[in-house]
């Protein structure tokens, strides 16, 4: 049997790697955001997922205020530029629509927690937090020294994620899968992760030319490949489409209040059954 | 004597403060419009840095996130973010952070975190995202802030990222060597930490701004500098530079 990556239907992907109570990081800086794959795992109905993502975004305000997450382990989770993400709020303020445990880094100690989880390390180090109140309320949050220096680093685990789902711009005809732009933590949550599904615009032939030093997933790194045109909207893919920043502005009033969050999820996200197909 | 208001003041006079050869992390919001409006104006060569990964951007109009595509189709080039981290903000690469913040004490701590009890917020806020690293890494921190009581706090329910902490030579005592917050810029007046203390002190107020209206912004007993000046106004080119790249942003966005 072939260790290549699949390509799957995305409903078949979720189905296949994202189970009930399982830690998945959903990543893209801002860019290549899988809202797609999000999306599916709404309407497949995932409960009691550990969701791992730096920059949590309109996705993770989606994904826990439909009831998917019982923890979030983040390092900034707001609507960028506009505000708060209010589900993610009336969950952490209120317990609706249940409580959600919060496990909360900054980005720095993200990022490097990513990098040794894909690197086999058990955990990351890093100058970081010096008079900061995190340490405090993270005891996941810890501190190493320096065998030749005598120098105190703080120290946070490894992140190995059961599940990273990311999108990116194209795969090949083998499955081999292209990044471009900001590219984010895509590449460690991936390498880090024990099974991955990649959502992409379109699946080429051949990947084309590109630089020696692009950033490409080979596709035995990899458990599912997904065409998923749009998948990334309102977050983009460079080169194929810009930011909705205008949906970004908008999602403040849609996401306010309970009863006008539910019934855009319903119009936009539950009735597209078979969207995923 | 052109008329203009206190954000377009406080964003004018924080531009101001960086210089050319400058290498500056921006936070989003108030420090990228700062940022931006310096590079169009006396600092063109500065090298602006956002989170993301995009080293050297120069966008035409203000990013709403600090990922939007302007931002790398406008960089020399774009790093991963575990990179960026490491390599250019731990590496020591940095020479200003720009931040912003939800609220602030009188030795310029920011508290971007939650407003109450951290497990059982009365207001949960967004989190430090890449502060804590940039209040320690990068070699001094500009703040720009606007005044008023909810943000000017005599205390911080939670400290994101370190300014002065107790004052003195608390930053030395936790092994940092850089300097800190040296600017806090809002948009009544500029505030300095003072050469002992490091507690931050006035040492400009904005033209037609009373003390008296300092202080009934501020949640702390402020402090003068021996020698308080009037911060120069925004000129005329300062301002129309600004506006024509808000103006430009406003359409972009769609907004």
């Amino acid at each position: 049997m072939s260790n290549r990556a699949r390509v799957l239907s995305l409903a078949a992907a979720v189905e296949e790697c994202i189970h009930d109570g399982d830690s998945v990081a959903f990543e893209g800086f801002t860019h290549l955001i899988p809202f797609a794959a999000g999306h599916e795992v709404i309407r497949q109905g995932r409960k009691r997922l550990t969701l791992y993502r730096m920059t949590p975004d309109l996705i993770y305000d989606q994904l826990i205020g439909m009831g998917c997450a019982e923890r979030l382990v983040f390092s900034w989770g707001g609507n960028p530029g506009v505000g708060s993400l209010h589900r993610l709020r009336d969950a952490v303020e209120n317990g609706w629509p249940h409580p959600l445990a919060l496990i909360e880094h900054s980005h720095a100690a993200m990022a490097n927690a990513y990098d040794s989880g894909a690197a086999n390390l058990p955990f990351a180090m890093l100058r970081g937090y010096v008079g900061a109140d995190l340490p405090k309320v993270n005891p996941l949050i810890r501190s190493v020294t320096c065998p030749f220096t005598g120098e105190v680093l703080a120290a946070v685990p490894a992140i190995r994620p059961d599940v990273a789902v990311i999108h990116a711009q194209k795969a090949d005809a083998q499955g081999n899968v292209l990044l471009e732009g900001i590219v984010g933590v895509q590449k460690q949550a991936v390498l880090a992760a024990k099974r991955s599904i990649v959502t992409v615009e379109e699946i080429v032939e051949d990947l084309g030319p590109r630089s020696f030093n692009a950033v490409i997933l080979p596709s035995w790194t990899m458990t599912a490949i997904v065409k998923a045109p749009r998948g990334a909207h309102p977050s983009y893919a460079h080169g194929y489409y810009e930011r909705d920043n205008g949906f970004y502005i908008a999602w403040d009033k849609i996401a306010r209040e309970r009863d006008s969050f539910l019934a855009w999820m319903k119009a936009n996200v539950l009735a597209q059954q078979g969207a995923g197909a | 004597m052109s008329v203009y208001t206190g954000n377009e003041m406080m964003t004018v006079v924080a531009a101001r403060a960086l210089r050319n050869d400058d290498v500056c992390f921006v936070g989003i919001g108030a420090p990228s419009a700062a940022c931006n409006l310096a590079r169009l104006t006396h600092a063109p060569d500065i090298t602006l840095i956002y989170e993301s990964g995009t080293i050297g951007t120069k966008p035409a109009v203000l990013p709403l996130s600090i990922g939007d595509g302007e931002l790398c189709d406008t960089a020399l080039n774009t790093v991963s973010v575990p990179e960026m981290f490491r390599y250019w903000l731990q590496g020591g690469r940095v020479t200003v952070g720009f931040l912003g913040g939800a609220q602030i004490d009188r030795f310029a701590n920011l508290n971007t975190t939650v407003v109450g009890d951290y497990a059982k917020p009365k207001v949960r806020l967004p989190g430090g995202g890449g502060a804590p690293e940039i209040a320690g890494q990068c070699g001094e921190v500009f703040i720009t802030m606007a005044m008023g009581l909810r943000s000017y706090v005599a205390s911080l329910d939670f400290i994101t990222s370190l300014g002065h902490g107790t004052g003195g030579d608390h930053r030395q005592r936790l092994g940092l060597k850089t300097k800190g917050p040296t600017r806090l810029i809002t948009d009544l007046c500029v505030l300095e930490p003072d050469a002992e203390t490091r507690e931050m002190t006035v040492v400009s107020i904005h033209r037609g701004v009373a003390r008296e209206q300092l202080q009934a912004n501020c949640g702390w007993p402020l402090k003068y500098a021996a020698r308080v000046g009037e911060t120069p106004p925004p000129t005329p080119g300062e301002l129309g530079v600004l506006r024509d790249l808000q103006e430009r942003t406003r359409k972009a966005h769609g907004g």
